[in-house]
């Protein structure tokens, strides 16, 4: 990307516009060099969204910005329902409510380290994952109690024996997604997730046990129960197949309504109705069940992992350190021109990032300010953030959410095989297990960027804080 | 160059994957691109033709994109259903709209080496129309 028409508001903050139909700014984080190599269709994205109707403040791309459907992966945009502001169903993207978790176990690498290859067995045996019949759930659910799945999200999970009460507080909204309208679900969504309940799923999601090896702010790092050289469980994934039905629905649905308001859509993703028309609200409601459905699937293979954990070490307690997500539209509440304005804000591929003293925070996490996870790639680093109140006024506290790819599935599979990444990380100390030798190569720790540049670059946009970096020991593919 | 008719292909985008088919007809371009979505997940030759489905039938649309966008994610709502991975496809238009059916077989973990689910065909640099040459292409980005 070509930053002669931007201004530099700082060495990390890049501002484009407002020129032709935007309504706001465009604003881009990252290093110089990150933005310069990332691609154009970010800013031509960004351009687009900045025109939407009801946006407030900018159109916002985290360091890890990439081309995405209408708006861009690593993308974040506000809109004022009171303004005609609208939704986009594009702006959430087909894995509502992606996100990572990540539980704290008390353990040491070297307790963990001489178990791993049993372990790495153990959790790939007992968490379906991939595609086929060894992805499919070890729960079976009757439609009436996966409505109330729907409807409870992490709430339920935990009330039906997946959990414990304390993973409720450690979960964005409390574990359960208020205003979910399960009874307007579509069947088709419906019936995609009857098997689909505690999956991992596949291509990039992934259960990887980690270690801390590197503490960047020791005081935060104690209130999250990390210590240099602690064991950590990360899982990654979404709402699976139900998440994607209802992507694809409103997809459709917006894309045919966004003219009969009369909104010209630069960018047919970009299809989106206003938030108060009956499909905008119908669609926040099920995209809050989808919301709920992410979260009940994270608790549940929550427990799977507490299940084999408990297996090899007894006393251990795998504590929920934080649950956060990637792709959403919730109503918050922003300051706009000195003002508390409740707003609409799409995160696509952008993590929340409530720095300290949030409102909505448990007390717990009100000292430090909510955990931010941003996954590395397969063999590489992980790192543990905490928001920032400066996020508040750069990005409406929002950060990044990953690295990204830096070249496509298919060409990762020219340049490297499965099974010679799965030997090749063996010898570096990581197990890696996964039903697909093909999908190894498509996520080769070489097809991504450096989620370390990504890291530094929200931390010295003020995006979020660094506290601590993970290394893989396993990692379960989806 | 003179490329072969009808033929499907993928083209690169960022973290996913293009796919597109070109055919004499929409409906050939439909099936092509069909097939360029199974090859997404597996090589086409490694799954066999043992079961047919109805993907579709009556499948209307205000225009051939959106057609085309309905279509490719029946197929993809069929796959998370039935479990079933498709290796040929063929459309008939009807009175009543876009019928479509599919051969495949039941989805074989130690076979077909499936990488990825596709989430759902997009919008994203999708296209339903006729060329120059009156041949017809077909393609959008799909979400894996």
């Amino acid at each position: 990307m070509d930053l002669a028409d931007f201004i530099k508001a700082s060495d990390y903050e890049w501002h484009y516009g407002p020129v032709d139909h935007m309504r706001v700014p465009a604003i881009i984080f990252g290093s110089e060099a990150l933005i310069c190599a990332m691609d154009d269709h970010v800013l031509t994205q960004l351009k687009n969204v900045a025109s939407l109707r009801g946006i407030v403040k900018a159109a916002y791309a985290m360091p890890d910005a990439h081309w995405g459907y209408g708006f861009p992966i690593g993308g974040v945009a506000a809109f004022d329902a009171s303004n005609g502001g609208v939704i986009s169903a594009g702006g959430v993207g087909f894995d509502i409510s992606c996100g990572v978790r990540t539980l704290t176990s008390g353990l040491h690498h070297d307790e963990v380290k001489r178990l791993r290859a049993r372990l790495a067995d153990a959790l790939f045996g007992a968490i379906p994952a991939g595609m086929g019949k060894r992805s499919k759930s070890r729960i079976e659910l009757e439609l009436a109690e996966l409505d109330a799945m729907l409807g409870g999200g992490a709430k339920w999970a935990v009330s039906a024996g997946y959990g414990v009460a304390d993973d409720l507080s450690r979960t964005e909204e409390f574990g359960c997604m208020a205003g979910a309208t399960p009874e307007a679900v579509s069947q088709h969504s419906k019936e995609r997730q009857l098997a689909e309940v505690g999956t991992l799923g596949s291509g990039n999601h992934y259960l990887e046990v980690q270690y801390v090896e590197e503490i960047y702010d020791p005081e935060t790092a104690k209130a999250f129960d990390l210590e240099k050289d602690s064991v950590v469980v990360t899982i990654h994934c979404g709402s699976r197949g139900l998440g994607h039905q209802i992507g694809t629905e409103y997809l459709g649905q917006m894309a045919k309504e966004a003219l009969i308001y009369g909104i010209e859509l630069p960018d047919r993703e970009l299809a989106c109705v206003p938030i108060n028309s009956p499909t905008g609200q119908k669609y926040l409601g099920v995209m809050r069940a989808a919301i709920n459905c992410a979260l009940a699937n994270r608790q549940v293979l929550t427990h799977l992992v507490r299940q084999v954990f408990a297996g090899f070490f007894p006393r251990a307690k795998l504590n929920l350190l934080y649950d956060v997500s990637h792709n959403t539209c919730k109503v918050e509440t922003h300051i706009v021109n000195g003002r508390a304005k409740e707003l609409h804000v799409h995160r696509k591929g952008a993590t929340r990032a409530f720095g300290p003293g949030h409102a909505v925070l448990p007390m717990e996490l009100k000292t430090t300010g909510q955990p931010v996870l941003i996954g590395g790639s397969m063999g590489t680093s992980s790192y543990v953030l905490a928001g920032s109140n400066a996020s508040e006024q750069a990005a409406l506290s929002s950060s990044c959410h990953g690295a990204g790819r830096s070249m496509s599935r298919h060409h990762a599979t020219t340049l490297w095989s499965g099974r010679a990444i799965i030997k090749d990380l063996a010898n570096q100390g990581i197990e890696v297990r996964s039903h697909s030798y093909r999908g190894i190569a498509e996520e080769a720790p070489g097809a991504y960027k450096d989620v370390s540049d990504v890291v530094n670059s929200a931390a010295a946009a003020g995006l979020s804080r660094k506290v601590a970096k993970l290394s893989p020991m396993i990692c379960v593919k989806g | 160059m003179h490329q072969q008719l009808p033929r499907w292909e993928h083209f690169s985008h960022g973290a996913d994957i293009g796919v597109r088919g070109v055919g004499f007809s929409r409906n050939e371009a439909f099936e092509q691109i069909a097939l360029a979505l199974s090859a997404v997940q597996t090589k086409l030759e490694l799954i066999a033709l043992t079961s047919e489905i109805l993907v579709t039938g009556a499948l209307v649309a205000p225009d051939d994109e959106l057609l085309l966008f309905s279509w490719l994610n029946a197929i993809i709502y069929q796959t998370a259903i039935t479990g079933m991975i498709f290796g040929r496809y063929t459309c008939e238009t009807r009175a009543d709209g876009l019928w479509g059916w599919a051969i495949g077989e039941p989805i074989d973990d130690s076979r077909h080496d499936i990488a990825c689910e596709v989430k759902g065909a997009t919008l994203t640099a999708i296209k339903a129309i006729k060329l120059g040459d009156g041949t017809f292409l077909a393609q959008c980005v799909v979400d894996v």
